[in-house]
């Protein structure tokens, strides 16, 4: 399996002693060209999902590893801790203070697994047994290693841990099955598990990407916490470059199974080497930036890793390849400061010239669509939402079905959306945004409230005029895996809308390729079915299909969240150019605010059912008042190390409160940061009256909040 | 049916897409083993099915009165049975029903239950509740029972009748499926796409629904092919299955299994030959499973 | 709770009332007791048929709505009527009811526990030696028909018993007539008598149980909550066996109820070829002897047995799996 050189032998020798002889830590977890291969069997081709990766960490270090689904960071941590698939084929060496664990037995390799290395999976919905109690779960992993504790002492360690992971009244809730718990609970449970015998090592793979972004700003001080305390080192798996920027001491970029470009933090986003790096942090929507300028799209798809192209893996996508580049992959190579590399051969090119992002990949303008010169009250209204409500029952026991409450999904909100406007609708997972979007497409007449589009009022539609409403509002779902059949070709599925509303056949048929064409897709591929493309093109097979009809409105159902960022750059820019465009208006849900400030005119952001702050995108992103708009503000990371390090951000308490049964008056105040400093006379106004949704802020005419005690200053 | 007139509609620009989808269907299930070696022997027993008696120099009601219960020989390659007639023929015969019945009653079965599951979990509500509470009652009634009475006396009705009263006491369990599928796919985004864009329901469930779980259909039918089979044989051995003159492999087991120690050849041949097929047809059915159903991610 | 317990209960009610009212309707409407009647030696004449028929609630020249009627009015009052042989059918059902019972309640527990194990030690073990050969044996068995089945078991019974010269293994009946053999003698006896029909009934379950279980168990195996137990330092064996078996029995526990309507099937085939008197081989008999109050109690019977079933799987179903219990 492995290759042990006589050096590395000598290394592993000297490495029993805490400190190697020149005073520098020895790492702790050292991976040395890690090559993971999946054979291929009937017909399907081998991959080879990691190509030779090396890396270390020492006690008390985080390492970020950086890249795209499909990069092949994943499969290195799986193998690190021993837990590929049985026909996974693993060379090159892994090893845990200096002893190899590759070519271990399962059982030897079960006994460091939990103990000296540890792991955080990205999934806490699916990574907990579903039949086991949490506390059961993590006494479990106290158990495995030390056989001699008695249960109960076990359990009482649970507890502990429980409680050191923020889990509130432990003792009580240990008894709880995992079904109970919200998804950053269970992302704390799994946390409590990994560090349940004080590992050496934590891997974490993605702890926060399933995470709302108040719950991803808990969970990361939680391994903070859990960092303190156990002195491991952290290897933090993650596509998102903001999470990584605040938190680890280096960062490593993975493309295609190899590294690209490793080195400190600063180096990597500050003097960054390699083009590809460039484009994952200039197509990044950044919260930090008021001129609107396009973001910068990767073009193309990261190759197969089936059959791979003899050059750098990048360079089909690389605007600055040159020839040279497919002659043979680049080695990964020091440029610039310490423990700086990169693998491009134009890498030193790049230094001298200090080429940042905007040299080196060209970027167009984006047209101003000529309605957004026109003063918002001069323009048409598309969609008017007034008092808008929906409640439904909540269901209890999948045997024993009853009624246990009432879900306030949508409780009263009010909004409109002009010509030519985009509205941003955020809030976390659970705030009533995506009920409010079926409510609005169903056209249905709404349990409270009116809904009225384009002067209709949905209500009161008899099916023929509904079915004509239709033409004028469509929408882009999120998961283009589940939005387009998967049995249809596309060439039928955009045509479905167009059949349904009888258009002539030959007319279809050019209207198709019209459609391909707008969204940049290759006419010819209407013969071929969805999974033959990948994300990006069938969000913007999605996206054709929601045009078919010229719709005034579009409804984006969190369009971009599902894709990675480099291809999510593409999605927005084509969003922003469609609606220059066509005039389109867009009511645009996402719970990632720094995309909505990227694209959105206007902003509202919702908190159990309602809307707690509304207003053009300048004034919230510049001077928030509510102070949850604040909290979710601050919680989002920036992809820059230097803002990120000098930030104080807001963690919010708590999860979500149960949307059937809301606290009285104002229904944030349980989190909120700002309740928490009142005084006990100003918190019963919090307590007793819900606040109304008012203008607070004077010179600021398009900003409301609904709070007591909204921030106002220099207004008055 | 608006499904059919759609195709036609298309065919003129879309016919190289449908055969596209279908011969990539094909060759998806050519590359599993198991169905290829079931499908050969399915086609293996249907080719001797209908080409063997012909091959036989004995008719189907022909006796040979010089041999009454004879082992099997150069003349009666299978033997002969208590008249003399020749058991070659009559199982190829037997073969020939066996294989028809268990083919139309998964047909109409799968289609009951594709139509009752579909429409019971789209619709929800009160469709739902009354489609399965019918559904349970039907499960409740003992299949065997029922169709043990009704069909002595529907039986001059010929062997179709037969098999639609099996499709009708089969179909409870994969509609259920189909349902909990329905309830499923119903969520899924494609399906709130086409309703938004103004896509009737009806029309929901022929293009998106039902065409999305044809893996699971396909499937269950196969399985159903099987049981269907089996049943008749359990009735057939009690005299409820299918009459003379009509023989299938069910009756000449029945038959047989009175005299398997005496005359083994009357039992063995029918039974082989019922086991080979069944088996086959599951091989096929398992083989599917694993090339069509996403959900079963088993094996690599 | 009790709410629940206590609708579902009533629906099971109606629909078992439902189901042995169908049975009784169809039964009533296309047997012919006279037939039976007629075809005695020497024939009764047509007047003492016709009493016959009569207090029996046979007679169909009695409108059906009438005959239902009484005997809807006998059900309420828990009388099923009499037999065609003037006995009480609910005495008749008192004597069948527990051989029918032991033999599925044997069959089920021994079938579905050696399928379910296999199942998923194959699944473990996926394309080991042992799950090739459980693989095999239970595509055949599920190929094979109960009937041959148990017509099979007869054969080989008769050789073992060839082979080794004594009755090892009986294939007639439920147990020996007139035997004085005391407690441990007739225990024997029974055993001797029970082996067959049991294999029987339970190796066809065996099969299906374990062809589900396994697939269940591979479904499971890739999830990540395993991955997570052996992240904590479980082996891979342990997680199996405490993670994912336990996971994947769940839905086994709703295969069971669908499974058991064939259960009952084969149960009757099982009674009718080992000459047990229970109430699988009493309905085949009753048939032929046109017998439309035994058809109906028979009905209501295995009616009872589906709702048990599907009661009992209802109540694992929510012993086994958290989520569906109502806090």
């Amino acid at each position: 399996m492995s290759a042990t050189s006589g050096t590395a032998a000598a290394e592993q020798e000297q490495t029993g002693a805490a400190r190697g002889p020149d005073g520098v830590e020895p790492p702790v977890l050292e991976v040395r060209d890690l090559e993971v291969s999946f054979p291929g069997g009937r017909g399907n081709a081998g991959v080879t999902a990691v190509r030779g990766v090396s890396y270390e960490v020492r006690r008390g270090e985080i390492l970020g590893i950086v890249g795209e689904s499909g990069s092949g960071k994943s499969v290195s941590s799986l193998a690190a801790i021993g837990l590929l698939p049985d026909y996974a084929q693993v060379k090159g060496s892994i090893r845990l203070h200096g002893e190899e664990l590759l070519g271990l037995d399962d059982r030897t390799m079960a006994r460091k697994r939990g103990h000296a290395i540890s792991m955080v999976f990205q999934d806490p919905l699916s990574g907990l047994t579903p039949v086991y109690t949490v506390g059961d779960q993590v006494a479990e992993a106290v158990r495995v290693h030390n056989p001699q504790i008695s249960r109960a002492a076990a359990h009482k360690r649970a507890v502990e841990l429980l409680t050191l992971v923020g889990i509130p009244d432990a003792e009580r809730r240990q008894r709880s099955f995992p079904h109970e718990f919200s998804g950053g609970m269970r992302q704390r449970v799994m946390i409590a598990i990994a560090i349940a015998n004080d590992p050496d090592v934590i891997i974490c793979d993605e702890p926060t990407t399933a995470l709302d972004v108040t719950i991803q700003a808990q969970i990361l001080e939680v391994l903070k916490a859990a960092q303190r305390e156990t002195g491991a080192a952290i290897v933090m798996i993650t596509h998102d470059l903001g999470v990584v920027a605040g938190l680890v001491d280096r960062v490593q970029v993975m493309y295609a199974g190899r590294l690209v470009e490793t080195g400190t933090v600063d180096d990597v986003y500050y003097r960054t080497r390699m083009p590809y790096t460039m484009g994952l942090l200039g197509s990044v929507p950044r919260l930090d930036q008021d001129e609107k300028s396009p973001l910068i799209p990767i073009k193309g798809n990261p190759p197969s890793l089936t059959d791979m192209p003899p050059g750098c893996p990048f360079a089909p996508r690389c605007p600055i390849a040159v020839e040279a580049c497919d002659a043979g992959e680049p080695p990964l190579e020091q440029v610039g400061g310490e423990g700086h590399r990169a693998a491009c051969i134009r890498a030193g090119e790049i230094e001298s010239n200090s080429w940042t992002a905007h040299d080196v990949y060209p970027v167009s303008e984006i047209a101003h669509d000529p309605v957004s010169q026109v003063p918002r009250e001069d323009r048409g209204t598309v969609l008017r939402v007034e008092g808008l409500a929906k409640h439904h029952p909540l269901m209890r026991g999948a045997l024993f079905k009853r009624r246990v409450g009432t879900v306030y999904a949508v409780d009263g909100l009010s909004f409109d959306i002009r010509e030519g406007e985009t509205l941003g609708l955020v809030g976390e997972s659970g705030c009533g945004k995506s009920s409010t979007l079926m409510e609005i497409l169903s056209l249905d007449k709404p349990q409270q409230g009116t809904v009225e589009v384009l002067g209709k009022e949905s209500g009161r539609l008899s099916n023929r005029e509904r079915f004509d409403v239709r033409r004028d509002v469509q929408v882009v779902f999120q998961d283009p895996m589940s939005s387009l059949d998967p049995r249809m070709r596309v060439f039928e599925i955009i045509a479905e809308p167009l059949r349904t509303h009888g258009y002539a056949k030959d007319r279809i048929r050019s209207r198709v390729l019209e459609l391909m064409e707008l969204v940049g897709l290759d006419g010819s591929a209407v013969t071929r079915s969805p999974a033959e493309f990948s994300g990006g093109q069938r969000q913007r097979i999605g996206i054709a299909r929601a045009l078919a009809l010229e719709p005034k409105l579009l409804v984006l159902d969190e369009p971009v969240s599902a894709l990675d960022v480099s291809i999510q750059a593409g999605v927005i820019n084509l969003l922003e150019e469609l609606k220059a465009r066509l005039g389109l208006s867009y009511l645009f849900v996402a719970h990632d605010l720094s995309v909505v400030r990227h694209i959105a005119d206007r902003v509202a952001v919702m908190y159990l059912g309602k809307i707690v702050e509304i207003g053009d995108v300048q004034s919230i992103y510049r001077r928030p008042t509510h102070p949850y708009t604040k909290a979710l503000l601050s919680a989002i990371p920036l992809p820059d190390p230097e803002k990120e390090r000098r930030r104080e951000h807001i963690v919010l308490q708590g999860d979500l409160p149960n949307p059937a049964d809301p606290p009285s008056g104002c229904r944030f105040r349980t989190r909120c940061q700002k309740f928490a400093v009142l005084s006990e006379d100003d918190r019963s106004a919090c307590r007793e009256r819900e606040p109304e949704l008012r203008h607070r802020v004077e010179g600021a005419a398009d900003q409301a909040a609904a709070c007591h005690y909204a921030d106002t200053e220099g207004s008055r | 049916m608006s499904l059919s007139a759609e195709r036609e509609a298309t065919t003129s620009e879309a016919a190289a897409e449908i055969s596209g989808r279908w011969s990539s269907l094909a060759k998806e299930l050519l590359a599993t083993r198991r169905v290829v070696i079931g499908l050969a022997i399915i086609l293996g027993l249907i080719a001797m099915a209908w080409i063997g008696p012909m091959l036989s120099p004995w008719g189907f009601d022909e006796r040979d009165f010089t041999a009454f219960r004879s082992p099997p020989t150069a003349d009666h390659w299978f033997g002969t049975g208590n008249t003399g007639r020749d058991v070659f023929h009559m199982t190829m015969v037997g073969l020939q029903k066996s294989i028809l019945i268990g083919l139309c009653a998964a047909l109409f079965t799968t289609v009951i239950a594709a139509l009752v599951g579909a429409f019971a979990g789209y619709y929800l509500g009160f469709t739902d509740r009354a489609l399965m509470w019918v559904t349970d009652l039907f499960l409740v009634l003992p299949q065997f029972l029922i169709l043990a009475i009704l069909y002595p006396v529907l039986r001059d009705q010929g062997w179709l009748v037969f098999v639609l009263l099996l499709a009708c006491l089969m179909w409870m369990v994969t509609a259920k499926m189909v349902r909990g599928m329905t309830i499923s796919l119903k969520e899924r985004e494609y399906v709130l796409a086409a309703r938004y864009m103004g896509v009737s329901h009806g029309r929901i469930i022929l293009r998106h629904i039902l065409p999305n779980m044809s893996s699971l259909l396909i499937v269950d039918a196969t399985i159903n092919v099987s049981s269907a089979i089996i049943l008749e044989t359990a009735l057939s051995y009690f005299g409820f299955g299918i009459q003379p003159p009509d023989v299938t492999l069910g009756s000449l087991i029945a038959e047989g299994s009175r005299q398997a120690l005496a005359f083994p050849w009357t039992f063995w041949f029918c039974t082989g030959l019922l086991i080979v097929l069944v088996l086959a047809v599951n091989l096929v059915g398992d083989g599917l499973r694993d090339a069509l159903d996403p959900h079963s991610k088993s094996r690599t | 709770m009790a709410k629940f317990l206590v609708r579902r209960l009533l629906s099971y009610l109606v629909l078992i009332f439902l189901a042995s009212s169908i049975a009784y309707l169809i039964a009533a409407t296309t047997l012919s007791p006279r037939a039976y009647f007629e075809q005695q030696q020497p024939p009764p004449s047509d007047q003492a048929i016709e009493r016959q028929l009569d207090k029996l609630n046979l007679n169909p020249e009695t409108p059906l709505a009438e005959r239902y009627a009484t005997w809807v009015a006998g059900v309420a009052v828990g009388d099923f009527g009499q037999t065609i042989t003037d006995q009480s059918v609910n005495e008749a059902i008192a004597r069948k009811a527990g051989v029918s019972l032991r033999l599925i309640v044997a069959g089920t527990v021994i079938g579905a526990t050696l399928g379910v194990a296999m199942g998923a030690y194959a699944a473990v073990r996926q394309y080991g030696r042992f799950d090739r050969v459980t693989t095999v044996a239970a595509f055949f068995l599920l190929a094979v028909p109960a009937v041959v089945v148990a017509v099979t078991l007869q054969v080989i019974a008769v050789w073992i018993n060839d082979v080794s010269g004594m009755r090892l293994l009986e294939y007639g009946g439920e147990y020996s007539a007139n035997l004085d053999a005391g407690f441990w003698g007739t225990l024997l006896d029974r055993v001797q008598h029970a082996i067959l029909p049991t294999m029987a009934l339970s190796l066809s379950l065996f099969a299906a149980f374990s062809r589900y279980q396994r697939n269940m168990m591979l479904d499971v195996l890739g999830s990540d909550f395993v991955r997570t137990a052996m992240a904590k330092g479980l082996t891979r064996r342990a997680a199996m066996i405490k993670h994912a078996l336990r996971t994947a029995l769940i839905p086994t526990i709703t295969y069971f109820t669908f499974t058991f309507g064939i259960l009952i099937a084969n149960a009757t085939f099982t009674e009718k070829i080992f000459g047990w008197h229970g109430m699988g081989a009493w309905v085949v008999d009753s048939i032929s002897t046109q017998d439309v109050n035994a058809v109906a109690a028979v009905t209501f019977f295995m009616a009872v047995c589906v709702m048990a079933a599907s009661f009992l799987s209802d109540v694992l179903y929510a012993w086994l799996d958290p989520r569906v219990r109502v806090s």
